[in-house]
Parts: C-alpha cells; structure tokens; sequence
C-alpha cells in the first residue's frame, strides 16, 4: 500500500462520514458545517485526480460561497426542531435497503472486467509544467465556448431571481398596479366631456 | 496506482447516502437541498474520475458547468425557502399543503 492509496482511503474515509453526519445530524448548522467537511475531502479526491482548477474551484465555490448561504439562510430561519424530527427514523428500514442495494449492484457492475486496471489503466503522470488550468481554459473559451456564455446568463437569472424573490420593499415612490381597482373602473372616473365653442376661423 | 473503480465506487456510496437522506429528513426542506448537493457531488466525482483515467478533458468541462447550475439552483432554493418562511411561518413539507397534492 503506497502512500497514494493511503491518502485515497483518509479522504475517503472522511467524505463518507461527513456525509453520514450530513444526513443523520439533529441541528441543520452542524449538518451545515459537516457538508463543508465533505466539500473539502472531495476537493482533496479531485486534487489528487489531477483536477487542480476544479477542486480549487469546488473549495472556494462551495466553501466559501454556497454554504454560506446555506449557514445564513439556516440561522435565519427559526425551526422548530421537534416536530422537524418527528418520523425521523420513520422510513429508515425501505431507504436503508434501497441505498444498501444501490451499493451492491454499483460495486457488482463496476467490479467487472469492463472497469479493470486491465482495461482502463491508470494513466501516466503529468508532466511538472502541464498545466490543468491553461488546458480547461482553452477548452471553454473555445469549443464550450457558446455553453460558457450561457452558464454565464443561468448565473444572471439565478441573481435576479433570487433578490427578486426575497426583495420586500414597498417604497412610496414605487408605482404598482392594483388589478381590482383597475377592473372597477367606471366611464365616468375616466372620461370627462366638455362642452365648448369651435373657435373661429381667422 | 488507484484502480478507476475505488473512484466510482465512493461515488455510489455518496449517492446512496443522499438517498438514505431524503428519506430520513423528508420534513426539512433545508437538508433536502443539502442531499441533492451531496447528489451533486457524488456525479462531479464520477465526472472527474472518468476524465482522469480516460484522458479526456469534456468531464471536467461538465463538472464545471454543473457546479455552475448547482450554485444557481441552491441560491433560488434558498431564496425560495425564505419566501416561503415568511408568508407560512413553517419549513416543514408537512405544513405545505396549500395545493391540496
């Protein structure tokens, strides 16, 4: 065993029981923080898979950004704990099966010869100066480059949507439509006709 | 060297997890969406553990794109969540009954 497959099966080791907490933890904070735990050993797998840029991406995206969120919007809101547990264990025994079943026909299929060091060997070791950023660079700015932009556009909806979802401000200076009022209307809140003398012509 | 099944493998157990998740906290919306990203991640792994050992740099692009859409699906679920928790006073999917499903 190289020191390779130990940092393999730590990491490991690491993400599954951060995971394992994530889901079996009884405050959503710490069930927040053990999800950051795991973000973190996965980016510790996929640097260690050569896929420098998105574990660094993985960290400062997810870390640092969307559990955040997570944090901020799970202090904010005020849970009654109690009843969020009530029928915790409820379907355990069906979901425990269905996951342990998963897991083994995952491992049966993928313990073919299809998926064998044979057939799929590992590959060689970069070399020191290759770069795995410059590389995804180059592909998404050139052959992914039209998905790019719209990863970008998902990116500005998400924002509009999101401050347009949770905006609350009803400001004087705001004109909004009232749709009863307007169906109520009447001519005569409307239209006025006035009687008056055609000018003459000069 | 690691075999390119360890990978996939860990990957299955991540989702089987998240699974596991949604069927024990099917009350709490906020660790839902915690399981659909650990969902998330267990793909991505799989993503990235295909296009190390197969050479091929279009996983990883994906990955990208997917940690893209993630992002924007959690922010809008939040935000969702929040609305949700000031006209309702509630999170629980119990208490959201109004369509009568």
């Amino acid at each position: 065993m190289t020191f390779t497959h130990a940092l393999f099966y730590l990491f490991s080791a690491i993400l599954v029981f951060a995971a394992a907490m994530v889901v079996t933890i009884r405050h959503p904070v710490k069930s927040a923080l053990f999800l950051v735990l795991a973000f973190f050993s996965a980016a510790c797998l996929w640097i260690m898979l050569e896929a420098e840029f998105l574990g660094i991406a993985l960290v400062l995206v997810y870390v640092g950004a969307v559990m955040v969120l997570f944090l901020f919007v799970v202090m904010m809101l005020d849970v009654d704990l109690a009843r969020m547990r009530e029928g915790f264990g409820e379907y355990l025994p069906i979901g425990g099966l269905i996951a342990i079943l998963l897991v083994l026909e995952m491992v049966i299929v993928l313990s073919s010869e299809m998926f064998s060091p044979q057939n799929i060997p590992v590959p060689l070791e970069k070399a020191a100066g290759h770069s795995n950023t410059r590389e995804l660079g180059m592909l998404i700015y050139t052959v992914y480059v039209y998905p790019f932009e719209i990863a970008a556009v998902i990116l500005l909806v998400a924002i509009v949507a999101a401050i347009t979802l949770t905006l609350r401000a009803r400001r004087k200076h705001i004109k909004y439509q009232n749709p009863s009022e307007q169906i109520k209307v009447r001519r005569e809140d409307r239209v006025r006709l006035v009687q008056m003398k055609s000018e003459k012509r000069s | 060297m690691i075999p390119l099944h360890h990978y996939l493998i860990l990957g299955a157990i991540l989702f089987a997890i998240a699974v596991v998740g949604i069927f024990l906290n099917r009350k709490n919306v906020v660790i839902l969406l915690m399981a659909i990203e650990l969902m998330l991640l267990s793909v991505n792994m799989n993503f990235i553990a295909f296009s190390h050992y197969l050479g091929d740099m279009g996983g990883q692009v994906f990955v990208f794109f997917i940690l893209t859409v993630a992002a924007a699906e959690s922010a809008i679920g939040l935000a969702i969540l929040i609305v949700l928790f000031r006209n309702r006073r509630t999170i629980n999917v119990d208490d959201l009954d109004a369509l009568k499903g």
